[in-house]
């Protein structure tokens, strides 16, 4: 089994040290990566030196769950010494001062962390075309994306090179590739994982997460990672729940509602699996009804102009004087500036850069931006609404499955790709994606949204779905090196 | 909805971004179809609604006012272009 719980397990009872599970799969990676590009950086000798300390750690009597558990980091986390691309040109030099929170407190745990996991320039884009180092693939298809941002986490974990990876999720970064890589992923409550050291797209939306093959394993990271933080002022004190102790409870009577909203654009394969974790889930005691979020059709304009807004302002930090990408010969401050950030971003982001200074500039702020933050308001009191009378959502994650590389080339295709995504990021709701049916051999995945700070409902759900189903255990057949 | 080349050279300004001629013409046409799609936003009625922009409608909270990290100056300035007895460089602002 190749799963962090198995792993833990394995570990704890000796049948297998950290430096003999770290150097296999850093075979697979080796063996693999050529292929589905899911790592910008592989930390082969820091792996096994990390490996060799849990292994020590184990013998003094440590008994930490993710002690010797090989993981990798989505590369938008600060990791001291080893580069933090963010995907870019622009970061392609930049070699961080310091651990993001997400890393120390993996690195405390005693995970081990094997390398840096590709991804959408800056997080910006939904299917991994858009990185400095190429397209990873997903590896149920390499014709085929493995969707964005986190598209190297995802890829990585679908394909056995890594068992577990962290992850971000802006409008859907986790949570959709997670969804063509037939894996589950979590986007925790906006807050409940630091953002310290991780780099910034859209600072009110951003959130990190786990992406694994199971719910269990998603539980077993959060443990680790949730948090407040002092050095985050927007991470939560809300208390963190027992995730891995509550997984077993029984769904008798969990409240399931269906947004009517999130049924439009859905492909027939999807409707299908929908309807089939339905029926898994009512036979596990749920009782289901119909809601409505009447201002779901706004979700994807208030997310680009807010999205925008905030990543053109972020971006700014960018300048090639401090770090980062500088041109040549500039021949004034100005052309310093503008010539580093034309050379230093890619066009994706350049275009969300655009954005967000057309809805920030003057005539246009309070037209777009500010009318965004209203809309965005309606948007989270329809879930309030909706939580009344429900517990969780359920919903497809996506329309349909991962499609080809360059299928989608325009710019607003693409971002209908998070139609049902973007919404919990808004609202700042935890909302989970775990595989749920299979179509033409492609990945299909469910999606439900929980209440804030609902993480250990949303687990313990879908660990009892993955109780009765196998769709988490399936493997892309065509990946031969496994 | 459509973008002319003035209004683009502004943004571009404010972005602080070069844009090649070449890519004119094609980042207009983007731009236009994004804020095309964005301008729905605008019929919705939202009056009496105030705006959001934490989804949890947290404050930040304060802390002590205390140092909390000591000089690190040569460990940041590690990653500047150019950087030179603990100065950034830059072309010459002021002359």
């Amino acid at each position: 089994m190749d799963t962090v719980a198995a792993h833990a397990r394995d570990l704890a009872s000796g049948r297998v040290t950290s430096v003999a599970l770290t150097q296999h799969y850093l075979n697979v990676i080796a063996r693999a990566n050529p292929a589905c590009n899911a790592f910008i950086s592989v930390t082969a000798d820091l792996a096994l030196t990390e490996a060799a300390a849990a292994d020590a750690r184990r013998a003094r009597g440590d008994a930490s769950t993710l002690l010797g558990v090989p993981i990798a980091h989505k590369d938008l986390f600060c990791t001291a010494g080893v580069r933090s691309s963010c995907g870019s040109r622009m970061l392609d030099n930049f070699i961080a001062p310091y651990d993001a929170t997400v890393v120390a407190r993996l690195r405390a745990s005693g995970a081990v962390m094997l390398g840096k996991t590709n991804m959408d320039e800056f997080a910006m884009g939904s299917s991994n075309e858009h990185s400095y180092y190429g397209p990873a693939r997903n590896p149920w298809d390499l014709t085929r994306v493995p969707g964005g941002s986190s598209g190297g986490s995802a890829a990585a974990v679908a394909g056995g090179l890594i068992p577990a990876a962290t992850a971000t999720d802006t409008g859907g970064s986790i949570r959709q590739p997670a969804a063509f890589c037939g894996i589950t992923g979590l986007k925790p409550t906006y807050g409940r994982i630091s953002r310290y050291g991780m780099v910034a797209f859209a600072s009110s939306l951003d959130q990190a997460g786990p992406m694994a093959h199971s719910a269990e394993d998603c539980a077993l990271l959060l443990q680790a990672l949730a948090g407040v933080d002092p050095r985050d002022a927007t991470s939560s004190p809300v208390p963190v729940d027992d995730y891995v102790g509550r997984l077993s409870q029984p769904l008798s009577g969990l409240r399931v509602g269906i947004a009517r909203e999130y049924q439009e654009q859905l492909s027939p394969a999807s409707a299908i699996a929908l309807a089939d974790t339905k029926r898994v889930l009512e036979a596990a005691g749920a009782v289901f009804s119909d809601v409505s979020l009447p201002n779901t059709k706004l979700a994807i304009p208030a997310y680009y102009i807010i999205a925008g807004a905030e990543c053109s302002a972020n971006l700014s930090r960018y300048d090639g004087v401090r770090f980062g990408h500088r041109c040549e010969n500039p021949k004034d401050i100005f052309d310093l500036y503008s010539r580093s950030r034309a050379e230093g971003f890619g066009d994706e982001v350049k275009l969300r850069i655009l954005t967000g200074a057309y809805v920030l500039s003057v005539g246009y702020h309070d037209a777009y931006y500010v009318q965004a933050q209203r809309v965005r308001r309606l948007i989270r009191d329809d879930f309030l609404s909706a939580f009344r009378d429900v517990d969780v959502l359920l919903s497809a994650t996506t329309p349909g499955s991962a499609f080809t590389l360059g299928a989608i080339a325009d710019p607003v295709a693409m971002y209908q790709q998070d139609i049902y995504t973007t919404t919990a990021n808004l609202a700042g709701l935890p909302a989970i994606s775990f595989p749920a049916g299979m179509a033409d051999g492609l990945p299909l995945g469910a999606q439900l949204i929980g209440e804030h700070f609902g993480e250990a409902r949303l687990l313990n759900a879908v660990h009892q779905y993955q109780q009765a189903t196998d769709w988490h255990t399936r493997r892309p057949t065509g990946a031969t090196w496994l | 909805m459509t973008l002319d080349d003035e209004q683009l050279d502004k943004l571009a300004f404010l972005a602080q971004i070069a844009i090649a001629p070449s890519q004119h013409a094609a980042l207009r046409q983007q731009l236009a179809s994004i804020i095309s799609m964005v301008d729905a936003i605008t019929a919705a009625d939202t009056s009496n609604v105030e705006p959001l922009s934490h989804p949890l409608d947290a404050t930040l909270r304060l802390r002590a006012d205390a140092v909390t990290e000591g000089d690190e100056r040569a460990l940041l300035q590690r990653n500047a272009p150019l950087a030179e007895a603990g100065f950034y460089l830059v072309p010459r602002v002021v002359d």
